[in-house]
């Protein structure tokens, strides 16, 4: 039971405006602008966008800003913005095979038609430290050790030139062809799993039968939780939650036996329909990682042995979460497909129960708030079992007594 | 532009979710998507041309909302909700004339008021090539980052090659 306290406004207020003094630092550094968050910090404002569930570039990094970069406080912060806005509606869900690529890669075929095209990865770098980077917006006074051992100036770290610029028989034909303010359009981008599903090797994609999905911002998570509910709830998920669930079934905590058929990162345009205009209007557009994960396949006596597959869908660009969605949207599957029931991965209660930060953090933080009753209460309870122990201890002359402390 | 037989083919086996649109309207649709796009600057930039505007009547102030944004499980399945992104929509009416209307991503009502003023004037036949002409810079700038993005993206084209193993 909680009972509320009172006091401490001074406190709290001192608190809030020390808060805020800290959050701005060094008054000799300069205050760090949304743009530059937005920017120079884009997988942050990214994962603030996927599990605070809401695209706007701007305020997530504004929730970053905040939160002085902690992110699942942003993330928290963005949440309860988006309950103080009115919803227009739903969009037509998004094509992602009409996405503007930006990264597309397979683990299952190297020569996938349309190519891949590795796009900003951090996939084969060393992961070494570049110094080059080690600039500081005070100037040359705030350089570390780091920098002044390397003798390099501290104003702005070289960018490499594009590869493009050079090679302008890179240029593809759509696009560069095409009258110069003709906005080139997207070749269509076929899915690894267009590819295998045709000769029938890979299960089609669960039909699309008309029906709304759930949601469970208007209605809470209930169990059994179908297909697209439990699709909603991964996609707002916490990355580091999912990312061990996926570990673990890979690790053999349900044995699912992934490849990674397809991951592209791009950008899709979201339109709604709007009643007053009885057509869909063109919204602009929202970058999105898509993972397809192929996965061990069942045979039974009435169906040849196929793939099966994971679908995970992030907003940003975020590749580790749509990986662990996939994974988990697949272990989760397990009773559809006739497989047994082994791990928490599979337990889609446990999973979807836990994989929202926003809620865990507020249930575990508030543990750290007031709980004077309850504790007193507790401590009596304690003080009163003790007591009745040692009186249990002593030599007993009267068996009824016994009897009574029990 | 270039008749794409592909594009056609694979449009009519989508499932239409919205109904599909006669040609005027598919126009006001590309026309909107553009405007979408704008920045504040590129659309005050093409109203300046309009200068002085007949009397605007304000139908629907710009309001800041959500929409909720819908996947496809597997990419082209039954629907998902994904999440949700701010849209701010606008509707104006010119004395005498059209409602121009717009609904676009982010908390950005001058925009919104902005495109609905665009859309407003397109919807005039005497006024609809010189709007389409006033928002050539918008349409050469998509145009551009389009195509460099493309083009830094083709730069990272791979090809793997997989190496035999063992002694043969």
């Amino acid at each position: 039971m909680y009972v509320a306290v009172k006091g401490g406004e001074d406190a709290i207020r001192n608190a809030h405006d020390l808060l805020a003094r800290r959050r701005r630092g060094d008054p000799e550094v300069p205050e760090i602008g949304l743009d530059q968050i937005a920017e120079q910090l884009a997988l942050a404002v990214d994962r603030v966008m996927a599990e605070g569930s809401l695209y706007d570039r701007e305020l997530a990094a504004l929730a970053i800003k905040q939160a002085r970069g902690d992110l699942i406080e942003a993330i928290f912060l963005a949440r309860a913005f988006r309950t103080t806005l009115p919803r227009f509606g739903s969009s037509d869900p998004v094509d992602t095979g009409a996405m503007r690529i930006h990264r597309r890669i397979s683990a299952t075929f190297k020569d996938l038609p349309g190519g891949q095209v590795l796009g900003p990865t951090f996939d084969y770098t060393h992961r070494l430290l570049d110094e080059t980077l080690a600039t500081w917006a005070r100037g040359e006074e705030g350089a570390s050790a780091l920098v002044a051992a390397s003798g390099e100036s501290t104003q702005a770290a070289p960018v490499p030139p594009l590869a493009a610029q050079e090679n302008h028989a890179a240029l593809p034909e759509n696009g560069a062809d095409r009258g110069a303010d003709e906005m080139p359009v997207a070749a269509p981008m076929p899915r690894v799993t267009d590819l295998l599903g045709d000769e029938g090797l890979v299960e089609a994609s669960p039909v699309d039968d008309g029906s709304t999905p759930p949601d469970l911002t208007r209605t809470p998570l209930s169990f059994p939780a179908e297909r697209p509910l439990r699709l909603q709830a991964l996609a707002r998920g916490d990355e580091g939650f999912l990312l061990a669930l996926g570990y673990s079934s890979q690790r053999g905590y349900a044995r699912t036996h992934p490849f990674v058929g397809e991951i592209r990162f791009g950008t899709v345009e979201v339109s709604l329909f709007a009643e007053e205009l009885g057509f869909a209007v063109p919204l602009g557009d929202i970058a999105l990682t898509e993972c397809q994960s192929v996965n061990q396949f069942k045979g039974s006596a009435t169906q040849p042995p196929q793939f099966t597959r994971g679908y995970g869908l992030v907003f940003g660009q975020s590749e580790r979460k749509a990986m662990s969605m996939a994974l988990v949207d697949r272990t989760l599957r397990f009773a559809e497909l006739g497989e047994e029931k082994s791990a928490p991965a599979q337990d889609e209660e446990f999973v979807l129960s836990h994989c929202d930060n926003v809620q865990a953090t507020g249930f575990v933080e508030h543990l750290k708030l007031p709980h004077y009753v309850d504790f007193q209460a507790e401590l009596e309870l304690v003080r009163r079992m003790r007591a009745e122990q040692e009186q249990a201890a002593e030599p007993v002359s009267e068996p009824s007594q016994q009897e009574a402390a029990e | 532009m270039i008749p794409d037989t592909s594009t056609e083919a694979s449009a009519a086996a989508g499932p239409a979710v919205s109904p599909p649109a006669s040609a005027e309207v598919a126009a006001r649709q590309a026309l909107m998507g553009l405007l979408a796009r704008a920045t504040l600057k590129e659309l005050e930039a093409a109203i300046e041309r309009f200068q002085p505007l007949p009397k605007l009547k304000d139908l629907r102030p710009a309001e800041v909302g959500l929409v909720m944004v819908q996947g496809r499980a597997g990419g082209d399945g039954g629907p998902f909700n994904l999440g949700e992104a701010t849209v701010t929509r606008a509707a104006v009416q010119l004395e005498g004339g059209a409602t121009g209307m717009s609904y676009l991503l982010g908390r950005a009502p001058a925009r919104a008021r902005a495109a609905a003023v665009l859309d407003a004037l397109w919807q005039d036949p005497a006024l609809r090539l010189a709007v389409d002409d006033a928002l050539r810079p918008l349409r050469r700038r998509l145009a551009a980052e389009a195509a460099a993005q493309a083009a830094e993206t083709e730069a990272t084209k791979v090809n793997f090659f997989t190496m035999t193993r063992g002694e043969d």
